[in-house]
C-alpha cells in the first residue's frame, strides 16, 4: 500500500530540509520525497498548513509495568507517546519488579508491539534490582532489545559502580544513563533549595546535589571512555560543567525536560502536589543558554504517572513526578518556539536526531529508505490541556488548564497512522 | 472591614488591615478571660474539630480553650487515637471528619500545606495550627499582639528572633506578620540553621547574637527541638548555649525596656537562660494568656465569615 | 452617611438635654438613693448617654455613680446571620455589679432583642440585685417582652423607618430624626 503526504512543509533538521515537500510512503519505508508527487493511484493525505517532522522520540518515560498497572501500562502509554505526537519511547526499568533482565526486557518490547502504537524500546537496569550494587546482566538484554542503561530513580551512589558500568558498556557503544543525586545532599528534600524551601519551610534540594555527580561521572566517564548520559539536567552548572566536558571532546550527552524549561520552583508555592517532581523545579531560565547553544541533546519528557489518590496527599508524602507525553510538544512549541527561544528546526532536533544520536540509532530522520516515522504538526492549533484527553491513565501534568498554541496532530509508525486529530 | 479568606492557613496573602482587626478585635476578648464566668455565647451550636496529627498540647488547649469560651462544641481528633495512624489517608480522614459537619477544623500537623490542602477538599473553615516548618499563624498574631500590649504599636520596632530558624514555622509566620506591620526582623542562629535566601522574606539574617540584640525592642528566643541536638547542626548544646543562648549579658545590648519572648516550651540553660524566663522583662506567660484572646478572635472573625464557597 | 432625603427630626439637643434631666429625677424617685446604683452604657451610644445621666445626678446629689460600658456584639442571637461579624469594642465594667442596681442606658428601644442581649452579657459579669432600662427613644415593634423603666420620648414608627440618634460626643450634633429606610438598608 503507498500513501503520499501532500503539500506539507517538511522540517528535518538531518538533511538540513525546510520546505514544502511530498512524501511518498510504500511497505512502511519512505519511498521517496519530492517538492511535488503526482498522487497517482495512491492515497492521498493533504497536509497543506501543516509541518511535518521525523516521528519523535522521548527517550525517558515510565510505563509502570510490570508492577503498578493501575498507574499506567505500556499499552496506554505507548498511546498516550502516539497521541502526544511520539513515535517512540525508551522506557526507564524501574517497574517491579526491575527490568534487570533479558525476559522483563522482552516482555516489555512485547507489551510495545502488542499495542501497535509508539515504538516501545526498553533501558535495562544497571544493576541487579537498581540497587547499586551488582551489575545486572547488561550484555543479555543489550541482545534483547534495551537501548540503554540506567538505575534511573536510584542515582548510582557508588563511584566504583559507575566506574564498571562506564567500562562495560563500551562493548556494546550504548549509554548508561544517570540520574544524577548525592543523596545525603538530597537527604528528604522535596523542592528546590531557595527563597522558596526556606519560605514554604521544606527541606530543600540543593542544585550542588546534581552538579557534583554530573561532575563525578564526566570525570569518570573521560577517565573509561564510556558514555555517560545526565538524565533530567536541571542547573546552570551542571549544563556548564557538559558544556566544557563536550567542548574537550568527551562521551557526554544530557536531557532537559520540558517542566524544568517553562517551571520555575515558584511553582510548588500553592501545594499543588502536581509540581512536585525529582529533580524539583529550580530556575527555566537557566536551562535555556544550554537549549539553544547546543549542550542539551534531547528534550525527554520523563512521564512518571501516579494515580491521582497517590497525588492527592500532602505535599511531602505525593510521589515525585508529573506525566509528559501528551503535552510536551505543546509546551515547547509554544514556550520555546513561539517565544523565539529557539528556532523550530532546533526543536525538532531535540526531539529526533538529539535522542537518536544519544541512543546510537539511526532514526529521527526524513530521507528515502527510512521507516516511515513520522510526526506532524500544526504549529497554530490552540488548545487547552484538559486531562479528561488524556490517552494516559494519569493526569498529574502541572500544565493542566494551560491554553498553549501548536499541537501534534498525525502520528505515523511504519506508514501506519497511530494518532490523527487533524 | 472583614477577612478576606475564610480560612487563616497563613500570614502570608492577609494585609496589614486584617492583622489589625483579628488583634482589635483580641482586645475584647481579654477581658472575657479575666472575669468570674470566662464563656460567651457566641458560637453556641457551632462544631469545632481540633484535628492534630502532630502531638501539641499546648497549642490545643489554647485552642479547646478559645472555643469553649465561645461555647462551641469542640471535639479533639488526633492522630494516635485515630484511623490516621493506620494508614488512612488524611484526606479520607479529612472526609470522614467533615461528615460530622463541623464548622471549623483546626489542624496542626507535620506537613507544610497540608491546612491548604484541607481547604481545597473540605467545606469547613480551617484554621492552621501549625504546619510544619511553614507556618503558624495565630501563634505569630499572639506574639504581635503581646508586642503591641508592651510597646503600644509594631511600626519601626526592632525584633530579634534567636535560634533554630530552619525548622521554626513560628519564625516565618512572625517574620511575614512584623514585617507586614512595618517591623523590622533580623534572624539570627548557626548558619547550618539558617535557610538559604530567608531574607527573601523581608527580614535580615546575622550568624552573630550580639548583631542581633543590639538596640532590639523585643528579642525572642526559639526553641532548640532535642531531635535537632544530635543531628549536627551544631557539635553540642554546651556549644550551642554558649553561642546562641540569650541570656542577660546578652540581652544588655537590646533597649532597656526590651522585653523577651518564647514561644514555648523552654528549653532553660539551653537556648534561653532561666533569670530571663522569669525575669522582670519576660512576657513568655502572657504570650500564653494572649493566644486564648486571639484564637477568639480567630474564631469569631472567621465565623462570621458569608456564605460558604468552593475556591480557598 | 449623608441623611436620607424624606426625614423629620423629633428631638433637638435642648430637647435631649431636658429629657435626660428628667430621666436623671425619675432614677432618683425610683432608687431614693445612689447607694448601690450604676449606670452601664450599651455600646456606642448607650455609653454618651449614661455618662450625661451619671453627670446631671451628680449635678443633683453631689455623688457620681459608677459608669460602665457593655459591647453586646458576643450575645447577639442574629450572629450566624449576618455577613460579617461587627467590629469587637471592650466590655468596661471597672467595678463589681453583684448586689447592685444597674440602670442600662441605650438609645433606641426597638425589637428587645439588643436588651435581651445586653442582660445576658449582664448576667455573665456578676448578679446585680436589679436591673433597670433607660432609654431616650422608645419606637416600638418590641419582638421580646421588654419594656423600659425610663424613656425619653415615645415615637411611632413603621418598621420600614429609621431611628437615627446623633450624639454630641460621637456625632457633633445632638438629635434624634426619623428617616424613611433606603431600599435594601434596614
Amino acid at each position: 500500500m503507498k500513501r503520499l503526504l501532500k503539500n506539507g512543509r517538511v522540517v528535518d533538521p538531518a538533511g538540513g530540509t525546510d520546505g514544502q515537500r511530498d512524501i511518498l510512503i510504500e511497505d512502511g519505508r519512505i519511498a521517496a520525497i519530492d517538492e511535488s508527487i503526482e498522487p497517482g493511484r495512491n492515497e492521498v493525505i493533504d497536509l497543506a498548513g501543516l509541518t511535518i517532522c521525523p516521528g519523535f522520540i522521548d527517550m525517558h518515560v515510565h510505563f509502570r509495568e510490570p508492577g503498578q498497572e493501575w498507574k499506567e501500562t505500556v499499552a496506554t502509554g505507548a498511546a498516550a507517546a502516539a497521541s502526544g505526537g511520539f513515535t517512540a519511547v525508551a522506557c526507564m526499568p524501574n517497574t517491579v519488579p526491575v527490568m534487570d533482565n533479558r525476559s522483563l526486557v522482552e516482555f516489555v518490547r512485547a507489551q510495545g508491539r502488542e499495542a501497535g502504537m509508539a515504538r516501545v524500546w526498553p533501558i535495562g537496569a544497571v544493576t541487579k534490582g537498581q540497587n547499586g550494587e551488582e551489575l545486572a546482566e547488561i550484555g543479555d538484554m543489550f541482545e534483547a532489545g534495551a537501548v540503554a542503561f540506567s538505575d534511573d530513580g536510584r542515582p548510582i551512589r557508588s563511584s566504583q559502580i559507575m566506574r564498571m558500568a562506564l567500562e562495560y558498556s563500551k562493548i556494546f557503544d550504548i549509554p548508561v544513563i544517570d540520574h544524577c543525586e548525592d543523596r545525603e545532599l538530597v537527604a528528604d528534600g522535596v523542592v528546590h533549595e531557595g527563597w522558596v524551601s526556606s519560605r514554604l519551610g521544606f527541606k530543600g534540594w540543593p542544585g550542588v546535589a546534581e552538579d557534583i555527580m554530573v561532575g563525578r561521572n564526566i570525570l569518570l566517564s573521560e577517565y573509561t571512555g564510556g558514555h555517560v548520559h545526565i538524565a533530567h539536567m536541571s542547573t546552570a552548572r551542571s549544563a556548564q560543567l557538559v558544556r566544557e566536558a563536550k567542548s574537550r571532546g568527551s562521551r557526554v550527552t544530557c536531557e532537559v525536560t520540558p517542566h524544568h524549561l517553562v517551571l520555575d520552583h515558584e511553582a510548588v508555592m500553592g501545594f499543588d502536589t502536581y509540581t512536585k517532581m525529582n529533580p524539583p523545579l529550580r530556575a527555566a531560565e537557566d536551562l535555556l543558554e544550554g537549549l539553544a547553544d547546543g549542550t542539551v541533546d534531547a528534550i525527554a519528557t520523563d512521564h512518571a504517572p501516579h494515580h491521582c489518590d497517590e497525588k492527592c496527599v500532602e505535599f511531602s508524602r505525593a510521589p515525585f513526578g508529573v506525566v509528559g507525553l501528551e503535552t510536551a510538544v505543546s509546551i515547547c512549541l509554544d514556550r520555546l518556539v513561539h517565544r523565539d527561544i529557539i528556532p523550530l528546526s532546533r526543536m525538532v532536533e531535540l526531539f529526533t536526531t538529539g535522542p537518536a544520536g544519544v541512543l546510537g540509532l539511526d532514526k529521527g530522520k526524513i530521507e528515502v529508505g527510512a521507516e516511515a516515522d513520522i510526526t506532524v504538526l500544526d504549529l497554530d492549533r490552540e488548545v487547552t490541556v484538559d486531562a479528561g484527553e488524556f490517552e494516559s491513565k494519569s493526569e498529574n501534568s502541572p500544565f493542566l488548564k494551560w491554553d498553549l498554541r501548536g499541537r501534534p496532530v498525525l502520528t505515523m509508525v511504519d506508514g501506519r497512522i497511530i494518532h490523527d486529530r487533524r | 472591614m472583614k477577612l478576606s479568606s475564610r480560612h487563616l492557613l497563613g500570614i502570608d496573602g492577609m494585609t496589614a488591615e486584617e492583622v489589625a482587626l483579628i488583634l482589635d478585635t483580641a482586645e475584647g476578648f481579654v477581658q472575657i478571660s479575666a472575669r468570674e464566668i470566662k464563656k460567651v455565647p457566641t458560637l453556641r451550636g457551632k462544631t469545632v474539630v481540633n484535628f492534630f496529627v502532630e502531638p501539641s498540647t499546648r497549642t490545643r488547649s489554647s485552642f479547646e480553650l478559645a472555643e469553649k469560651r465561645l461555647s462551641a462544641d469542640a471535639l479533639n481528633f488526633s492522630a494516635s487515637t485515630s484511623s490516621f495512624s493506620k494508614g488512612e489517608s488524611l484526606l479520607d480522614t479529612a472526609k470522614n471528619l467533615e461528615a460530622m459537619s463541623p464548622d471549623f477544623i483546626i489542624i496542626r500537623h507535620s506537613e507544610p500545606g497540608s491546612p491548604h490542602f484541607l481547604a481545597r477538599h473540605v467545606d469547613a473553615t480551617i484554621v492552621n495550627a501549625g504546619d510544619g516548618a511553614h507556618e503558624h499563624p495565630t501563634q505569630a498574631l499572639l506574639d504581635a499582639f503581646t508586642i503591641r500590649k508592651h510597646k503600644g504599636r509594631l511600626e519601626g520596632l526592632r525584633v530579634a528572633i534567636v535560634g533554630d530558624i530552619n525548622h521554626s514555622r513560628v519564625v516565618r509566620s512572625n517574620v511575614l506578620l512584623l514585617t507586614l506591620m512595618g517591623a523590622h526582623v533580623v534572624v539570627c542562629g548557626p548558619p547550618t540553621l539558617l535557610p538559604r535566601e530567608f531574607d527573601a522574606m523581608g527580614c535580615s539574617m546575622t550568624y552573630k547574637v550580639d548583631e542581633a540584640l543590639e538596640g532590639a525592642d523585643v528579642v525572642m528566643a526559639l526553641r532548640v527541638q532535642h531531635e535537632r541536638m544530635n543531628a549536627g547542626y551544631f557539635p553540642t548544646t554546651r556549644e550551642y548555649a554558649r553561642q546562641f543562648g540569650v541570656n542577660g549579658t546578652r540581652l544588655k545590648l537590646a533597649k532597656d525596656d526590651a522585653i523577651v519572648m518564647h514561644p514555648g516550651p523552654m528549653n532553660r540553660g539551653v537556648e534561653i537562660s532561666g533569670d530571663l524566663a522569669d525575669g522582670a522583662r519576660s512576657v513568655i506567660l502572657e504570650q500564653v494568656a494572649n493566644g486564648v484572646a486571639v484564637r477568639m478572635a480567630v474564631l469569631y472573625l472567621l465565623a462570621g465569615e458569608p456564605a460558604r464557597e468552593t475556591t480557598s | 452617611m449623608s441623611p436620607p432625603e424624606k426625614s423629620i427630626r423629633v428631638m433637638d439637643a435642648d430637647y435631649i438635654t431636658r429629657t435626660l434631666n428628667r430621666i436623671a429625677y425619675e432614677i432618683l424617685e425610683k432608687n431614693r438613693t445612689l447607694k448601690d446604683l450604676a449606670l452601664v452604657g450599651i455600646r456606642s451610644r448607650g455609653v454618651p448617654l449614661a455618662r450625661r445621666l451619671a453627670e446631671k445626678l451628680k449635678e443633683i446629689t453631689g455623688t457620681v455613680p459608677p459608669v460602665g460600658e457593655l459591647d453586646i456584639n458576643l450575645y447577639r442571637d442574629d450572629l450566624s446571620r449576618i455577613a460579617y461579624h461587627p467590629v469587637l469594642k471592650t466590655t468596661e465594667i471597672p467595678f463589681d455589679i453583684d448586689d447592685k442596681v444597674v440602670v442600662l442606658v441605650d438609645d433606641v428601644l426597638f425589637t428587645g432583642r439588643t436588651i435581651r442581649s445586653a442582660l445576658n452579657a449582664l448576667m455573665d459579669l456578676g448578679r446585680p440585685s436589679w436591673v433597670q432600662l433607660g432609654v431616650l427613644v422608645d419606637r416600638g415593634h418590641r419582638e421580646l417582652p421588654v419594656r423600659a423603666d425610663y424613656i425619653g420620648k415615645n415615637v411611632a414608627t413603621s418598621k420600614s423607618q429609621d431611628v437615627i440618634v446623633h450624639l454630641a460626643e460621637l456625632d457633633k450634633v445632638d438629635e434624634v430624626v426619623i428617616a424613611d429606610t433606603p431600599e435594601g438598608v434596614s
